[in-house]
């Protein structure tokens, strides 16, 4: 028989990843004497190593077991718990995070930190004021090459009469013994006591077995291991050079001093003899587990998740039931029923699809508790004291977003750790404590989750900035710009106004790459900052990435939606605001904003039923500080979509993100607002070359 | 059939015993820690129990003191799954009323063999 485990691994990293991140946050908050947290490291890593060492995950295993002995050490109360140690078990969850990661990639995994950490384990190690380090796994290695010979053994099994109540029974000991070859079995049952006296809980009788076989007396003893304190076991080998019996250690003292207890054995005439005879088992072949296939997302969902969905689809059920019947004989007289079953199907599908979605949302604590241990290394690197807080952790997100989010938090993190916090001595002199605070915060803000990197150091120097700004190229000294004008510029490409490069931080690549990670999510960032307070960097994030919430508005015939979080305002334009430059580009006066207005019926070649600009409605999109008025002939209701893609079965159109499906069945488009606002410079721009040289002609011909 | 107790907080493990034990043709229930476990015992009766050591709520060695003081599993075989190796714990199994030990890493075919010894 095979049994092939490797189905399991999957699992078993995944919990692997589990355990390492539940080390590495209670290892930042243990303290002397905190058994329940101790423990709960000993029992992760125990976990872990026990798992790997089923898949035969050698180096994990051993790596391991040097953890758990320092754990276990720790946990006896054998070793105090100093910072020096919790940083090599730090390091230690690294190196094991290092290489069940390359299981998980299936490569092999070199890393030089894990031959420098396991050499530090063994030291520390080595150094202990342990008595003794539990013995490694596995059998002794005094076990001799067994010969191809039969040996016969001879075994007196007296088994003290409780034995049976812990739940060994003799005859599958038997039965274990007939699997390592030919045995005999004769029971004694001269200590069986009148019935009137029995226990019937106790057990009485006695077995002498010989067993032929090509097996050592450890295989023997290994079979009689779990009842070797509960029995007289002599073991004697019968047809080897030497006669003397081999007595099991335990019970040198007890058979001694009970030496004559074999001659005690009544006449076989007087006895009664069982003999059993018991089947012979083969040895079953052990199998290696195959590699792990390929890996396939997965997701752990609460099982108060599931038992909601599976509570609403029997209310939809009831109700489409419901509906059925009214269905049966209608007549009007029921139209207020059926209203009223409509509205509860209603309420039944809105109640489903928030908890279907609610399967994807995992709390944001899955990208938040990386931090402590994050600030923790980075204190230690920049001398900076600093203390986090999280608030928030309960939100949930998506798990997509969660996973790409990741990165670009912890950029903000290092940033405001890097250039936020100040250097101790710089706090102290601006009469602030010493200790640094970074708050991460996430929250629902409506259909958005809002994620906050709030720290309380020296704030964004908002001349630096514009300086910095100005030698780059990206702004001219004319402009004059607002606050958050000038915060966004640390986004552009190539901008760091840290004087010093750090390792930290890095060079200023980060920032651009973490607005675009951002907006690839479909969320934006916003700085806010105090000088000499400290800043506070909010991103926002769409809850899923599968339903957004949409403005459907009307263009001629077609219906379109656009993302609402991209809308700025609608209105109803007014004769005065529009400015048309030349030609047919129109700019429309928004406040102190000229927005240029893009009339959606050209973009997708329709028929409206307004072409100028003062018939029609106009929705101000803005994407990346761009703002653009789009043309509309109506707007129509606001509702959440599903997006379905187009690349799917159709093909990629300039303008269009997706498609979705309305209540009557119509399919609509949904509007790219990033790739409009392109076409939108893009005119733009064609407009001033076109300007330029008409310009140019009319100097020519004067 | 024989219908086996696995306790384990660690899923995977509980997995891998309990598809083994499947595969075999035992019948398994699953409990995630040792209160679970004695819960599941007190309404259920079963063949065998195999139980991790270091659980949390409750660990292995108090749940086999707990199962031996129910009448209903005053004799049923309970197997502690350990990856300790030292003889102190095996004592404190048995202590307990544990009937033996299986050592992890299991390997399939010698925890099938193994636990043949007890049922």
């Amino acid at each position: 028989m095979s049994i092939d485990l490797s189905q399991f691994i999957p699992s078993f990293l995944e919990e692997s990843f589990e355990g390492l991140e539940l080390m590495e946050s209670s290892l930042l908050n243990l303290e002397q004497g905190d058994d329940e947290t101790i423990n709960s490291i000993f029992r992760a890593a125990h976990s872990i190593k026990g798992g790997a060492g089923t898949f035969g995950f050698n180096n994990v295993t051993e790596f391991t077991h040097l953890v758990e002995t320092l754990l276990d050490e720790m946990r006896d109360g054998r070793r105090e718990i100093v910072q020096n140690d919790i940083e090599i078990l730090l390091d230690s969850v690294d190196c094991m995070k290092l290489l069940i990661e390359a299981i998980k990639n299936e490569t092999e995994c070199n890393d030089e930190k894990i031959d420098i950490t396991t050499k530090l384990l063994e030291e520390t190690l080595n150094t202990s004021q342990a008595l003794s380090t539990p013995t490694s796994e596995g059998q002794s290695a005094e076990t001799p090459a067994p010969s191809d010979a039969l040996i016969e053994w001879s075994i007196e099994f007296v088994p003290d009469h409780h034995l049976v109540q812990t739940g060994n029974d003799p005859q599958f000991l038997f039965n274990a013994l007939a699997a390592l070859g030919e045995v005999n079995i004769e029971a004694n049952a001269s200590d069986l006591p009148a019935l009137s006296e029995m226990d019937p809980e106790e057990l009485y009788l006695q077995w002498h077995i010989t067993l032929l076989a090509n097996v050592t007396e450890d295989d023997i003893k290994e079979i009689f291991e779990w009842v070797e304190d509960e029995c007289k076991l002599t073991i004697t080998k019968k047809t080897a050079t030497e006669t003397a019996p081999i007595v099991s250690s335990s019970e040198v003292n007890k058979t001694n001093s009970d030496s004559q207890q074999p001659e005690q054995i009544p006449t076989p005439s007087e006895e009664p003899v069982a003999k059993s005879e018991v089947k012979s088992m083969k040895p079953e072949s052990t199998n290696k587990p195959v590699k792990a296939k390929a890996e396939v997302g997965s997701i752990r969902v609460g099982v108060d998740k599931v038992d909601n969905l599976i509570n609403l689809m029997g209310e939809l059920v009831i109700t489409q039931s419901m509906l059925s019947e009214l269905g049966n004989d209608f007549d009007l007289s029921k139209v207020e029923r059926l209203n009223a079953g409509l509205e509860q199907l209603l309420q039944n599908t809105k109640e489903l699809q928030e908890s279907v979605m609610r399967i994807r949302m995992l709390p944001i604590s899955f990208a938040f508790n990386r931090f402590p241990r994050l600030i923790h290394d980075l204190s230690k690197k920049t001398g900076k004291q600093i203390e986090l807080i999280l608030k928030g952790e309960q939100t949930e997100l998506d798990k997509t977003v969660m996973e790409q989010i990741g990165d670009p938090l912890v950029h903000l993190v290092r940033n405001a750790v890097d250039h936020g916090i100040e250097p101790v001595e710089k706090r102290i002199a601006n009469g602030k404590s010493e200790q640094g605070t970074i708050t991460l915060n996430a929250y629902h803000q409506g259909g958005s989750i809002v994620i906050e990197i709030n720290d309380d150091g020296g704030g964004i120097n908002r001349k630096a900035v514009f300086d910095k700004a100005l030698e780059k190229g990206v702004i001219d000294g004319s402009s004059s710009l607002t606050d958050s004008q000038v915060f966004d510029l640390l986004f552009e490409p190539g901008f760091s106004t840290a004087k010093e490069l750090s390792d930290i931080s890095g060079r200023g690549v980060g920032m651009d790459v973490v607005k675009k990670n951002i907006q690839a999510l479909g969320g934006r960032i916003q700085v806010e900052s105090v000088e000499g307070k400290g800043s506070t960097f909010k991103v926002y994030l769409p809850l899923t990435l599968a339903i957004l919430d949409g403005q459907l508005v009307r263009v001629g015939t077609e219906i379109y939606i656009i993302p609402l979080i991209t809308i700025v305002e609608s209105l109803q334009t007014q004769a005065e605001s529009i400015n048309r430059v030349s030609g047919d580009m129109v700019l429309y006066r928004l406040r102190e904003d000229n927005v240029p207005v893009l009339p959606i019926y050209q973009l997708f070649g329709l028929e409206s039923d307004a072409t100028q600009v003062e018939d029609s409605l106009l929705v101000v999109v803005e994407d990346d500080g761009q703002k653009v008025g789009l043309m509309v002939d109506d707007l129509l209701a606001q509702q959440q979509v599903v997006i379905k893609s187009l690349n799917e079965n159709y093909q990629q159109v300039e303008g269009v993100s997706g498609a979705t499906i309305l209540g009557d069945g119509s399919v609509a488009m949904i509007l790219d607002i990033p790739g409009i606002i392109n076409i939108a410079q893009k005119k733009a721009r064609n407009h001033k070359n076109n300007n330029i040289n008409s310009a140019n002609t009319e100097e020519v011909t004067p | 059939m024989t219908k086996i107790l696995v306790v384990d907080d660690s899923n995977s493990i509980r997995d891998m015993v309990c598809f083994t034990l499947k595969s075999s043709g035992y019948e398994t229930v699953e409990a995630k820690d040792g209160q679970e476990g004695l819960n599941k015992a007190k309404t259920s009766s079963f063949d065998l129990v195999i139980s991790d050591v270091n659980m949390p709520i409750m660990d292995g060695i108090t749940l086999c003191q707990e199962l031996r003081k129910l009448p209903s599993f005053k004799f049923t075989p309970i197997l502690m799954l350990t990856t300790e190796s030292s003889g102190d714990m095996k004592q404190r199994g048995k202590a307990a009323g544990a009937t033996g030990w299986l050592v992890k890493p299991f390997n399939p075919d010698k925890l099938i063999a193994t636990i043949k010894r007890v049922v």
